[in-house]
């Protein structure tokens, strides 16, 4: 059949959020679409997506955990089913993939796309470029596209009922890159707070924090239900972890309120957190680059700001 | 142990916000000044820690080749990076309209195919399309493991690498066996992000990529950077991608200034609603 195929991500047999992101593409575009789960454990996590609308859920049960495994399982199902659209979110798994996808495929690759339109059966893919300060459209010519979309511009699909019936396939025969590519462990953050992807409130620190970043910032991200994020300066700096960094290196968030706590507002911070709905600067320099985008701003020490602000919140809530 | 690194020149990264579109309608990088695309310079530095041992970087140990598909205009970069270490240069004439992703991926296959090296680095993206595709295009085409999104690299004697990859929240760590592709991140470039077969466990690298000095730029002149054509090495460039037309997005206005925290938390109650 023509039409979309979903390629879904799933961890420790769970289906992971962001491949609700690509259903809502495959809705976009219209026509018929299927998802398809590799990775341990495909059979019972096809079933938790069985009710997105999808013409069928292909479930191929595989201890796959690198790309060199995935890519040609995920080729062959395509290619089997005669899809001429592939489509994944562009979380680091996409990313991770879909090139080498596409190349087995013989396919253009749109990647990291905020925007699709459909014009007369021709997709018109929009994407951010030049950390964000630019929208570059793009076609791709060859009959089969491969297509990764940002999880903030396509947010999460709701289920719509049915049953769509779960198939399973077989994975494709490994090939020598497979056997030289080995997953040896995962190392997470103890994190108790929300994904920063998914967030609601987000309240991101510079490096003004120093050593008191979590001290300041976790009243206020408790107070909030917030993840916490950090300027690439902070992180840098060692006052915040690694995997806090928003940015064009670190993630990219939307939240629907930002709040920049002595974040001066460099470039390639602002391209990864300009896409949120509400954005709250606080620093002490009225001339930071960041007020130039902050729908409030605040010109006062942080270090007296945010405690007052935690007080202020918890008693108006 | 030979790397290849596969870099990009850029619109200075630091000024893209004052990027400008053409009455065509095509971006408009006018008065931004080129440059290395970062994260492929710290794919470079990348490339350096791993042919050297860290407290004698003046003896080479092992061959880095840099590489850009470009015009003229972009040899001042490559003989910069001459100055900086690397051993070689090539240039692949060609102008940014006749290539993508796909292309470029091609013609490095061609290249590794002729140079044979170990490993090839790139940065995870480049700074202006932002595509992050090349490294994993050509790993495919190659038949050969990726390591993406590289935080670290620890050589196992040149045979292997485990490299820490980091994705959302997280850090993966994968061991591929060489040859390979790996796309480094900025943090690739930490005091202790590389550990190479040659540099003892102790040494640290001071943070971030090193500079040129005046007389490396000088003996940078007599090494060689050659010239290819693109069609030697991809006879059959059709691109598969290609861009209609661009648009700025619309501008964040800057909004209100708030007199005090009171007035914060009343405006994002009762104006903003998001609290």
């Amino acid at each position: 059949m023509a039409g979309t195929l979903v390629v879904a991500e799933i961890a420790d047999g769970k289906v992971k959020k962001t491949t609700q992101s690509a259903i809502t593409f495959a809705r976009q575009v219209g026509g018929p679409f299927a998802v398809v789960v590799v990775g341990s454990g495909a059979a019972g996590a096809a079933k938790e997506l069985a009710g997105f609308g999808a013409q069928k859920v292909i479930a191929v049960d595989s201890p796959a955990l690198v790309c060199e495994k995935l890519a040609p399982t995920v080729a062959k199902v395509a290619k089997d089913g005669g899809f001429d659209t592939v489509v994944v979110t562009a979380s680091s798994y996409g990313k991770d993939l879909a090139p080498r996808v596409a190349v087995k495929l013989g396919a253009g690759y749109a990647p990291d796309i905020n925007l699709v339109k459909v014009d007369g059966g021709k997709k018109l893919y929009r994407r951010p470029m030049y950390a964000g300060n630019a929208f570059g459209w793009l076609e791709v010519t060859t009959p089969v596209q491969v297509v990764s979309v940002r999880q903030t511009e396509f947010p999460a699909a709701e289920a719509s009922g049915g049953a769509s019936p779960v198939e399973n396939a077989s994975p494709a025969p490994d090939e020598p890159a497979a056997a030289r590519a080995e997953h040896l462990k995962l190392v997470t953050g103890s994190s108790e707070r929300p994904d920063l992807g998914e967030a609601r409130v987000v309240v991101s620190g510079g490096r003004s924090l120093k050593e008191q970043f979590k001290q300041v910032l976790e009243p206020l991200a408790d107070a909030l239900g917030a993840a916490i994020g950090a300027s690439r300066a902070a992180c840098d700096a060692g006052y915040a972890a690694p995997e806090l960094q928003v940015g064009q290196t670190g993630r990219t968030v939307a939240p629907q309120l930002y709040i920049a706590v002595g974040i001066s507002g460099a470039i390639q911070h602002i391209a990864g957190m300009k896409g949120s709905k509400v954005i709250v600067a606080i620093n002490k320099d009225p001339d930071a680059p960041i007020f130039q985008i902050a729908d409030y701003g605040l010109v006062q020490d942080l270090f007296v700001a945010v405690p007052e602000l935690v007080t202020e919140l918890k008693s108006r809530s | 142990m030979k790397i290849l690194v596969a870099v990009k020149r850029v619109a200075d990264p630091e000024n893209m916000n004052k990027i400008k579109l053409s009455p065509q309608g095509k971006i408009d990088t006018t008065g931004l000044e080129p440059k290395a695309s970062p994260y492929d310079e710290y794919a470079l530095e990348t490339a350096l820690r791993l042919t050297e041992n860290g407290t004698n970087t003046k003896a080479r140990l092992g061959e880095v080749v840099v590489v850009t598909f470009g015009p003229k205009e972009t040899e001042p970069m490559l003989r910069a990076m001459l100055g900086t270490g690397a051993d070689r240069a090539i240039r692949v004439d060609s102008t940014d309209e006749a290539l993508d992703g796909d292309v470029v991926a091609r013609g490095l296959k061609a290249l590794v195919d002729s140079e044979k090296p170990d490993v090839v680095l790139l940065g995870y993206q480049q700074a202006e399309s932002e595509s992050n595709a090349v490294g994993q295009m050509l790993a495919e085409y190659l038949g050969w493991p990726q390591a993406t999104f590289a935080g670290s690299i620890q050589s196992q004697d040149d045979k292997a690498f485990v490299v820490g990859r980091e994705i959302e929240g997280a850090t993966a760590e994968l061991k591929v066996t060489l040859p390979a592709v790996v796309t480094v991140l900025d943090k690739i470039v930490k005091p202790k992000s590389v550990q190479s077969k040659h540099t003892p466990a102790t040494h640290t690298y001071s943070d971030g990529v090193r500079f040129a000095a005046l007389m490396a730029i000088m003996a940078a002149k007599k090494k060689p950077l050659a010239e290819m054509k693109l069609s030697d090495l991809v006879p059959d460039a059709t691109l598969k991608v290609r861009y209609a037309s661009a648009e700025l997005p619309p501008k964040r206005a800057a909004g209100s200034k708030v007199k005090d925290v009171k007035e914060l938390v009343t405006k994002l109650k009762t104006e903003a609603k998001v609290v």
